[in-house]
């Protein structure tokens, strides 16, 4: 558990992503192969700006036990500029959020494995200019 | 060599709770509370925030002003007393979030409410040298009061990252000087595994807060040759707001010097942020040619004094980032469950 969520810190801490040289589609969560160009693509890690706008989302009332305190929280699929959609949750309240809501990205904490256990931080985002 | 500041950020939660609504819970009359602390409301961090997240935030916004190669950093200094781990240093989670790793020097430093400006010290000493070509110091916290004490009123959290470097076109503050008053006083102490920090009552007044700030202050105008009258701002530490406007008085500032350095009133305690955050609501305001001079307190205890001079490019770097006012201002209030719920680990 702990390897696993450490092999994933760049992607999770500074949305570290690809991006493939041949085509210049860029993808979040990374690729090692690019799904259009095959043997002829070629990735490199490219950093996503973090800004986006939210393309659907969801209210969570009745969460994971380790969310408990959130409630009521968004969850989003956004929609990054560069063009990959991720899921992540919106600091925001459920009444603030809207299709198509400008949003940047936030380091937050995400979950703790009990009290003894190690805090998982990553990206969350938040309304632009607020 | 000379040094200076090349990038400030800060970062506030959004949450407030106010004095009446903490007094109500334990049956007090707030308005004596308010009068004698000077403190109106706190910021409460999210239930998804700590110290870690608050300086990634205040790190990213310096930065945007710095506008350098976050890898051109080769140390970094949080100081805090609120560190997410008991052992496992938040230098490091930060560092990887900032995309400063792994060329670099961290550590998480410890002093009460002024490991933030220590860390500063260190970074001068490490750039002034040679050593590195930027140094980073954090000061956070999301401050905890035991329920129904005192300090429950003005424990808060927030914090301000500073970028020291010493290439002449990048310095937005230059650090003409620091001196520091140190000496052994126990004023306020909390014990290892023990949920919440003890105080010595009336004894945290002018054995260690007064005389601390006091004698930095006086020691490191005296080692500039200037005066009260030779700045055009003023900061001291601000567990709450009647002691930093009696010290800052007493020392012979007037309100214009000393007004927009203070935050406490609603923003509460952020301990090892509270210098860094009231500096840079000056910097937010000042222009070329300011002098600061800014004094934090942590007890135990010491006090560091900085003489700041601000260059041209301030104007430039000011509004990459979001100002401290506009963080200050930007809030949602919430009550005494929401805030007992939000905060992680309040053991009754
Ligand atoms: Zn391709």
């Amino acid at each position: 558990m702990v390897v696993r969520s450490w092999r994933h810190i760049k992607e999770r801490y500074c949305l570290i992503g690809s991006r493939c040289k041949t085509c210049g589609r860029i993808f979040f969560p990374s690729r090692n192969i690019c799904p259009y160009c095959r043997r002829r693509g070629e990735l490199e890690e490219y950093k996503l700006s973090g800004r986006g706008k939210v393309y659907t989302y969801s209210v969570v009332h009745v969460p994971p036990k380790e969310f408990e305190r959130m409630v009521p929280y968004v969850i989003a699929i956004v929609e990054l500029e560069e063009g990959p959609r991720i899921t992540a949750q919106i600091d925001c309240k459920p009444e603030e959020v809207y299709i198509g809501m400008p949003v940047e990205v936030v380091f937050r904490r995400i979950k703790e494995d009990g009290e003894d256990g190690i805090i998982h931080y990553g990206y969350k985002f938040k309304p632009v200019n607020y | 060599m000379k040094v200076g500041i090349v990038g400030y950020g800060s970062y506030i939660p959004k949450y407030r709770i106010k004095v009446e609504e903490i007094a109500r819970v334990w049956g007090k009359d707030p308005e004596p509370i308010k009068k004698s602390l000077m403190v109106y409301e706190k910021s409460v961090p999210g239930p998804d925030e700590d110290t870690a997240t608050i300086s990634v935030e205040a790190g990213k916004n310096a930065l945007k002003r710095a506008d350098i190669d976050p890898r051109d950093i080769g140390a970094l200094y949080i100081g805090s007393e609120s560190h997410p781990y008991a052992v496992k240093p938040t230098s490091t989670i930060v560092a990887e979030a900032l995309g400063i790793t792994p060329d670099l020097t961290c550590a998480d430093l410890e002093f009460a409410c002024k490991a933030g400006t220590a860390g500063i010290q260190i970074c001068m000493g490490l750039v002034g040298s040679g050593m590195v070509k930027y140094g980073m110091a954090i000061g956070a916290d999301t401050a905890q009061g035991a329920p129904g004490d005192a300090l429950e009123y003005t424990a808060a959290a927030g914090g301000a990252c500073y970028i020291i470097g010493s290439k002449k076109k990048e310095i937005i503050g230059e650090i003409n000087g620091t001196y520091s008053f140190t000496t052994d006083t126990p004023d306020f102490w909390r014990r290892e595994g023990r949920p919440y920090p003890k105080h010595g009552g009336r004894f945290t007044g002018e054995p260690a807060y007064f005389r601390h700030v006091i004698s930095a202050a006086k020691g490191l105008m005296e080692r500039m040759g200037t005066t009260p009258r030779d700045y055009d701002y003023c900061v001291f530490h601000q567990p709450n707001g009647k002691f930093y406007i009696r010290v800052a008085k007493y020392l012979g500032f007037k309100e214009e010097q000393y007004r927009d350095g203070l935050l406490t009133p609603y923003l509460g305690n952020t301990y090892s942020g509270a210098v860094p955050l009231g500096l840079s609501n000056i910097l937010d305001r000042g222009k070329e040619g300011d002098r600061i001079l800014a004094v934090s307190y942590g007890s135990g205890a010491g006090s560091d004094a900085f003489d700041i001079t601000l260059t041209e490019r301030i104007e430039e770097v000011k509004d990459r980032a979001p100002k401290t006012m506009d963080l200050l201002n930007r809030k949602e209030y919430i009550d005494y469950s929401i805030y007992l719920k939000y905060r992680q680990g309040i053991k009754m």
